[in-house]
């Protein structure tokens, strides 16, 4: 058995927990089986935690050199018919995405 | 059934007039529509627009004719955009997505002559290694339909495999050119990071994410690549190192050629018949004058549960994007917020409303995504998560150092490393959906070129007694594509493989 330094075992709060992190909201089925598969995954990835990293670097990006800036200059872009065009509830003559009310 | 055309035998038929752009695009839709049905390759067909697109370069030949790619049909896994073609990543969330900009990869293609005929199907937002994710269903594989054709871009090896297009453009994180080109034995080829610009690819894992070819040979793996490299200014992550010739590479010639071989990490594992298969190919190469040496991966064995903390993690903010507001899938919400999740504070009146945004968005996603990109959206913002960044996602990416030190000390010695594409051959359909560890370890031999960003090429090298395909996967050095596809080529110069075609 490996020795676990966390939680192998993940609880239901903490899994709604989560979610709420991400903005799902999960049915509680869903709730219970990633709270399972979760943990398994988990299992599996602390190999990873055992091994020595001592004075190693994390890599983020492989990326050799840093990619050369634009010029700042203006240039076209989509048009506010283009932009809107796939939105869920455009305001076309505002040019604006329209959202449920936020304040009162 | 005769040698289907590749991509090479189109473009030269069609220079020499013996084709016309029209017949062979006509051929494509007719042999889609033959197999399709029984396959599911596809999740958009565009005909209308493949067939006046070809009119227009028949009407027009003498300017079109000797563009690398005239007339060749292609086929476009649907997570990358395409201007005025819905694009959906097999997601519900974009089933009515419709992009007002190709990607750069599409555009380069159409202005090399190939005529889009559809979007692919593939895993959702290309989670997965089965092309099970899909919110419309699976992919069947072409050489045994009761069979996954691997993932997560199995419409597009289906759809070359199916020989509907000789060409389809694919997205790699983590073997999801490789993986399912192996599984329906043809080529799949994973460029080095940064060099095939992004723009226009739904990001997954923008550390890891590069677009390929599929193709049925490996010279038109390097036509294509010869196409769709290069620097762009709409990609920061894309490379300005100059595009090689790269066809021009493919000499034959290995005799100079050191092929690593990292014998230990292939001990385990393995199913015997692919390790007979990958034997018999470094003897293969070996024969044509390769030479074989053992290299030391040691960190390799914990390239899978370092992708699944790094992917995952990119992903759950990459993800963070489909949030109803601008594009795609918004679940309806009528007024105040109808169910609230735990934790809310719903009771104190001016937070109800606030409440209906976030409701909006919670439910949007849940309803939006499937379970494998909520599962990975979870466990990527666990791992970011105060607390644990540093022993989960810091630790991986500390892991991913030690990954990529193991291919630089090996390129000192070796000009690729051979490693089986799949460790096993492919799987029945719901074989492996119930359990996400044992469907992530199809991936333990593609995702480390992706941590440490290298280019591979997944080459036919073989069937099992079953006649399912087996794959030789070939790891380069960065930016070494040529190199990489000269050793593909000289392979497939020696075996017949490539040439079979499955009965459908």
């Amino acid at each position: 058995m490996l020795a676990f330094t966390m939680p192998a075992i993940f609880t239901l709060e903490q899994v709604a927990a989560v979610a709420r992190l991400a903005e799902l909201e999960l049915a509680p089925n869903e709730v219970e089986m990633f709270a399972r598969q979760l943990a398994g995954i988990l299992t599996y990835a602390d190999q990873v935690r055992q091994i020595d990293t001592t004075d190693v670097p994390p890599t983020a990006s492989v990326l050799t050199r840093h990619a050369s800036d634009r010029a700042d200059q203006v240039r076209p872009s989509l048009d506010p018919d283009e932009a809107l065009a796939n939105a869920p509830e455009p305001a076309r003559g505002a040019a604006l995405f329209k959202v449920p009310r936020v304040i009162g | 059934m005769n040698q289907p055309p590749t991509v090479r035998d189109i473009r030269d038929l069609i220079r020499q007039r013996a084709r016309s752009v029209t017949d062979v695009c006509r051929d494509a839709l007719a042999r889609l529509d033959a197999v399709n049905p029984s396959l599911h390759a596809f999740n958009t067909v565009t005909r209308d627009r493949a067939i006046a697109r070809a009119a227009e370069l028949d009407r027009d030949l003498d300017r079109w004719r000797d563009r690398p790619l005239v007339g060749v049909p292609v086929a476009l896994k649907d997570n990358l955009c395409t201007r005025g073609v819905r694009t959906t990543a097999s997601s519900r969330i974009l089933e009515t997505f419709v992009p007002p900009y190709d990607a750069t990869a599409v555009a380069k293609l159409e202005a090399s002559g190939a005529i889009v005929i559809g979007k692919t199907n593939c895993d959702e937002f290309a989670m997965g290694s089965s092309t099970e994710n899909s919110a419309f269903g699976p992919t069947h594989n072409p050489w045994a339909l009761d069979r996954t054709p691997g993932g997560s871009s199995g419409g597009s090896a289906a759809a070359v495999a199916a020989n509907i297009a000789p060409l389809a453009l694919g997205s790699d994180t983590g073997g999801s050119i490789r993986q399912p080109a192996a599984m329906c034995g043809i080529v799949g080829l994973k460029p080095t990071y940064g060099r095939v610009s992004r723009y226009g690819l739904l990001a997954f894992g923008s550390s890891l994410d590069q677009i390929g070819p599929l193709t049925r040979t490996v010279h038109d793996a390097a036509l294509t690549l010869q196409v769709i490299a290069g620097g762009d200014a709409a990609d920061a992550t894309s490379a300005p190192e100059p595009v090689a010739d790269y066809a021009g590479a493919l000499t034959g010639d290995v005799r100079s050629t050191r092929v690593g071989v990292p014998s230990r990490l292939l001990e385990t594992g393995v199913d015997a018949e692919v390790a007979r298969a990958f034997r018999a190919a470094l003897e293969t190469l070996a024969a044509r004058g390769a030479t074989l040496v053992d290299v030391e991966l040691p960190h390799a064995k914990y390239a899978t549960p370092v992708y699944y903390l790094v992917a995952t993690a990119e992903a759950s903010s990459n993800l963070a994007r489909y949030d109803g507001v601008r594009y795609g899938f918004r679940a309806p919400i009528d007024g105040p917020a109808s169910r609230l999740r735990p934790g809310d504070k719903s009771d104190r009146g001016g937070d109800n409303e606030r409440d209906a945004l976030r409701t909006m968005y919670a439910q949007t996603r849940e309803r939006g995504f499937g379970a494998e990109v909520k599962r990975r959206i979870m466990l990527g913002t666990y791992v970011l998560s105060a607390g644990y960044y540093e022993a989960y996602y810091l630790k991986a990416q500390r892991v991913r150092t030690l990954i990529l030190r193991d291919y630089d000390r090996a390129f000192d010695h070796v000009d690729v490393v051979a490693m089986p594409t799949s460790p096993t051959p492919p799987f029945r359909l719901g074989e492996r959906v119930a359990d996400p560890v044992q469907m992530y370890l199809a991936d333990v031999f593609t995702v480390s070129a992706n941590l440490a960003g290298l280019p591979a090429i997944s080459v036919p090298c073989g069937f099992t007694s079953a006649r399912l395909p087996i794959g030789l996967q070939l790891t380069g050095r960065r930016f070494d594509e040529a190199a990489l596809l000269r050793v593909a080529d000289a392979y497939e110069r020696d075996t017949e493989w490539w040439k079979q075609t499955p009965e459908l």
